[in-house]
Parts: C-alpha cells; structure tokens; sequence
C-alpha cells in the first residue's frame, strides 16, 4: 500500500460533505411519495420544495425555474431536445430558427446530442477555442445569425478549467434572438453564477461535483422560456420532467448547495495557494511541463499540465501506485484510442495531449497533499521519460 | 477490498509495469546486432527493440528496449525481453502478439494492439539483423502487411473486403475499421483500394 492516498479528481466526482451525509441519513426516515395528499408525502414534499429554495436562491432563480433532473448530462440532453420536438403544441416556434452553436470543448453529453441532432437534419456549428480554451466572441458574432435557435457554452471546462466569458456570450446570443443555455456543472459551487446576472435561458447543475450525491442534477428554466419534456407521463416538476422525485438526492443536493453558500468564498483562496504551489513545484522539478488551460480564467481547483515524453495512462497509474488519484487526457486510459478532444481543440499536439494529466482539487485537498504530489511526481516522468523512446533530452 | 481489483490489468501486467525488465537506458552502452522500430506516438505508442544474437547458434543473447506508451505497451515490452532471450532467432520471428499477451495473463481488448507493437518490433530487429549479418535473403516477406497500425489492419484484409465489394474509402472503413483511429494510413489505403479494384474488376 501506498504512504498515504490522495484524491485529486474531484472534476470527475466529490466524496460526500459529512452534512450532506447527515441530511440524506435524516431523510431516510421520510419515505413518502412527494405527490400523496397525505402527511407522509406532504414532508416530503415539504423537503423537495425546501431544497429546491436553496438551489435556486443560489443562482438567483426563482423555485419555479428549478426542475430537478437524475443528472447533468440529463439536463444538457433535455436542452438540446427542445430544439428536435417537431410538435407544433410544444415549444416549437414556426419561422423559427432550429439551427445549434456549441463549442468543440463541450462535454460529451451535448457533443454526442448534437451531432444526433446533426443526423436528423439540424445545423450544428462548433465553435473553435484558442490555446487556453476560450472561444472567440467574433467567431461567434459571425457564426450567429437569425436561425439559430440555441447556443450552448459550457461554463468551466471540466478538463483544463477555463472560464468562458458567458456574460457577454449570452449578450450576443440575445440581440439575435436565440436562447443561451450553459452547462455550468463545474462551476456552481466553486465560482460565484447567477443567472439573471449571466442572462441564461437554460444552465445545468450536477450534485456530486460538489460534495451531493450521485444520480440527481438541476435544470434552470428561464421563466417563459420554451420547454419540452424529455421524460413525459407524470405531473411531477410542473410537468417537465415525469418520474417520482429523487427525494434523497434532491435532499443531497440542497444540502451540498447549502454548504457550498458558507464554504465556496474561503475555500477558492485556499485552494489558489495550494494550486500556485503545485504548478511551482512542478515547474522547478520536472522539466519539459507545458500547463493548459487559461493562466487567469481558469477553475482555482483545476491544474492540467503536459509532460514530454511520458504517456498519461503511464504517469496515472504509477501515481495510483504512490495512492495518489487523477486523472489524464491519454487515449490510452479513456478506453477510446483518440486524447482529449478538449486538449486538441486548443492546438495542443497529440504527444502533449497524450501526455496530459488533470489534478482536481477539492475541499478537503490539503497543502502536504501538494506536497506529496512535488515528492513523488518527478519521480514518476523520470522514470517515464527513461524508457521513453520520444523523450532525449535531460535525462540524468 | 483487494488493491487489484481496482485495475484493468492482471498482476503479470502490473509487476512489469510496477518493474519493467531490460530498459536501454543508454544506447551508448549496448552494440545491438539488431534494432527495430514500430509505432508512432500520434496513436499513443512507440517501441523501440534492440537484440544481441549469438550468431553461431541462432540464438537471442540479450534483448533491450524503449517504450512510449501506456502500462500494457510497457509491460507487453518488458515481458518481451524476457520470452526472447536464450531463444532461437527463428523461433522469436513468429512469436504472435497472442503469444505475448498470453504471458501477460491477457490484456483488455483494447489494448490489444500494443502487443500487436511489441511482436513487430521484435520482428524488424531481426530482420535487420538478417541484414546487417548477410542474410537479407531469411527476411521474410510478411505473409500479410499491416497497413493499419491503430486497428491493426493488413494488405490483404483490405484486398479482402474489395473482393466482398468494398469500393470506396468508407466502404472500405465499415467492413475494417481501417483508418479510424488517426487516419494516417488514409492515402496508403486509397492507393491499395484503386490497385485491387483495378486488378480483380479492371
């Protein structure tokens, strides 16, 4: 066994907050059906609708704009579907645009919708993102134009971290008249996101990105915006989305919102320091890094860095020897044989690409933690680069 | 809970990984007889093999090697170098990339062509030992070439799926896979699908 085990993939998915934990062992006791006229489903009830509060307080929507949903990638899949519903009763507006911009560094669930929806005949464009990963307002003023009906930016880049410049995207998208949904599922809970102040139609939250429980996401629904159902047949969320609520993880997730309010602030300046101190330990002790990602607007908690010569699968694994956990933009480890469509967005070579890894940090993510990364990590590509048939230079 | 339940790999796999045999950590230090090199790092994957032959008996004396790539592109490497020393230089040129994975206790599909890599790598420092040593004429011409590197897919494959009525690239794709990984062997394709198209249908 390893000294010690550090998890550093928090993008991937958080450990439970020990409220959280605490609200959603309580809530075991509550087993009523939401829906039931009766006491035991009006608690429940009474705890969905609570939590629904909280959520939507966080972001600055009003309750009845929350729909609660089993995951982000549900919610990102039920943005892009109004844009297919042919029914004329639904949301579809006649001599409206059907046409969807996206970017090319979106997360799988709205790449893979798009270009299904790409299939059945709507247009999709993909917007480009520069070397650190934002996309060009200009691109997108030229790209717009008056049949685009959605436009999709996710907030924060899961895998290098860059914050994308959504108030102004959503400006333009809004004087053509087409609606801005955001995937903001990496940044509630670690950057400050109100959508009356970002001026989003649709954003989607995922729970267990921020200490909640897996299995339950939040859907933002801009009043009066068009909506059509993804999942039909029950009343339940006003309609919008059938099934019998996730009542533990709808109390999962209010809770974790609940204690991101009181931790977020203090712990994005910690988590700054502990992440200037990674990058400056890796500086001065591996030579060849290249860090991705925006140098300023970029998720204090994400730190993606490259090394020449030394294959992710490789260095993840032997970091997983040494108890330490992240993750790697490598074809090699993602079960497909092509890296990081993210990486090679912003330009970066297949060698860099394959030779990425994401540190994910997370609040229980300590200063020593970074320190023992410093320790072993070098030791790591060293050992890499020596049998490395790519990597020549300044191996000792 | 068992710390290798959380791997893909088997145990084999992972003590090579954990302990790879016979690194060439400095080419300086070591007159190969022969040296092959398969792979290109655009797919993830690059080996390099290095052979000392005793040339009287035919026999593999020593066997080194360099790997770009991940744990079962290491390991497949360094087991390698472990099957082939002591062996006959005939025999160590048909070892099947089944052969090696079969040392390692198996390896998940999808990292089956990284054994693929470390038999073709054995086989090009043969064959360059053969030529360096006078005896171009044992290099043999392989039985099926390998146009795809990624999916691992031959000449004669290739032939194969024109003779089923493949006529177009994508075509060509469906039946193979060909090409769908990094797309290098794209115009090689093209050529060899013209050149059986017009030798079987003219």
């Amino acid at each position: 066994m390893a000294e010690k085990r550090v998890y550093l993939d928090h993008n991937a998915t958080t450990p439970l907050h020990p409220e959280v934990k605490r609200a959603i062992s309580e809530g075991l006791e509550n087993f009523g059906n939401p829906s039931s006229l009766h006491s035991f489903g009006r608690e429940a009830r009474a705890r969905v609708e609570h939590a629904r509060e909280t959520v939507a307080g966080f972001i600055g929507a009003e309750p009845e704009e929350l729909i609660f949903v089993g995951s982000g990638s549900e919610a990102n899949n039920t943005v892009l579907s109004i844009l297919s519903c042919p029914s004329k009763n639904c949301c579809y507006t006649p001599g409206g645009g059907t046409d969807i911009i996206t970017t090319k560094i979106e997360h799988p669930c709205i790449l893979e919708t798009s270009k299904c929806l790409g299939d059945r005949g709507i247009k999709i464009s993909y917007l480009d993102v520069d070397e650190y990963g934002k996309i060009s307002l200009d691109q997108l003023k030229e790209t717009i134009t008056e049949k685009t009906r959605l436009v999709s930016v996710m907030t924060a880049n899961n895998e290098v971290g860059t914050i994308q410049d959504i108030r102004e995207i959503a400006q333009i998208v809004h004087e053509q008249g087409a609606l801005f949904h955001t995937d903001a599922v990496q940044a509630v809970g670690k950057i400050p996101v109100n959508v009356k102040d970002l001026d989003a139609d649709f954003l989607t939250i995922s729970a267990h990105k921020i200490y909640g429980p897996k299995g339950i996401g939040a859907l933002y629904v801009k009043k009066g915006a068009p909506f059509c159902p993804m999942i039909r047949g029950g009343h339940q969320e006003m309609g919008r989305r059938a099934g019998t609520e996730n009542t533990l993880g709808i109390i999962g997730l209010g809770k974790a919102i609940e204690m991101r309010e009181k931790e977020m602030e203090g712990e994005h300046t910690r988590l700054a320091g502990i992440r200037e101190a990674l990058k400056k330990g890796i500086t001065e002790n591996i030579p060849d890094a290249h860090f991705n990602g925006h140098p300023t607007d970029c998720l204090v908690s994400t730190l993606n860095v490259s090394f020449e010569g030394a294959e992710g699968e490789a260095i993840l694994l032997y970091l997983d020897l040494e108890g330490i956990a992240v993750s790697t933009g490598s074809a090699c480890a993602s079960g497909s044989l092509d890296p990081s469509h993210v990486l090679l967005a912003t330009g970066l070579g297949a060698e860099l690409a394959h030779g990425s890894i994401r540190i994910s940090m997370g609040r229980e993510t300590s200063m020593e933690d970074a320190e023992y990364v410093i320790d072993k990590l070098p030791k790591v590509i060293q050992k890499i680069r020596e049998m490395s048939t790519v990597y020549k230079r300044r191996v000792s | 809970m068992s710390n290798q339940s959380e791997w893909v790999y088997t145990e084999k796999v992972k003590d090579h990984f954990m302990n790879p045999r016979n690194i060439l950590l400095d080419e300086s230090t070591f007159a190969e007889d022969g040296k092959g090199i398969v792979g290109n790092i655009k797919c993830g994957d690059q080996m390099i093999v290095y052979i000392k032959v005793d040339k009287e008996k035919g026999i593999i004396t020593d066997c080194k090697w360099k790997t770009y790539g991940c744990a079962s592109a290491i390991a497949s490497t360094s087991i390698l170098s472990e099957i082939v020393k002591g062996m006959d230089v005939e025999k160590a040129y048909h070892l099947s990339p089944k052969d090696i994975a079969g040392e390692l206790g198996g390896l998940p599909e999808n990292k089956i062509h990284c054994s693929v890599l470390g038999d073709k790598a054995l086989r090009a420092a043969i064959n360059d030992y053969y030529k360096r040593n006078g005896m171009a004429e044992k290099v043999e011409k392989e039985k099926a070439r390998i146009v795809c590197q990624c999916m691992n897919v031959t000449d004669h494959e290739i032939e194969h799926a024109v003779l089923e009525g493949a006529r177009t690239f994508y075509e060509l794709q469906e039946r193979t896979k060909l090409g769908t990984v990094c797309g290098q062997c794209k115009e090689e394709a093209e050529g060899l699908l013209r050149d059986y198209i017009k030798q079987h249908f003219g």
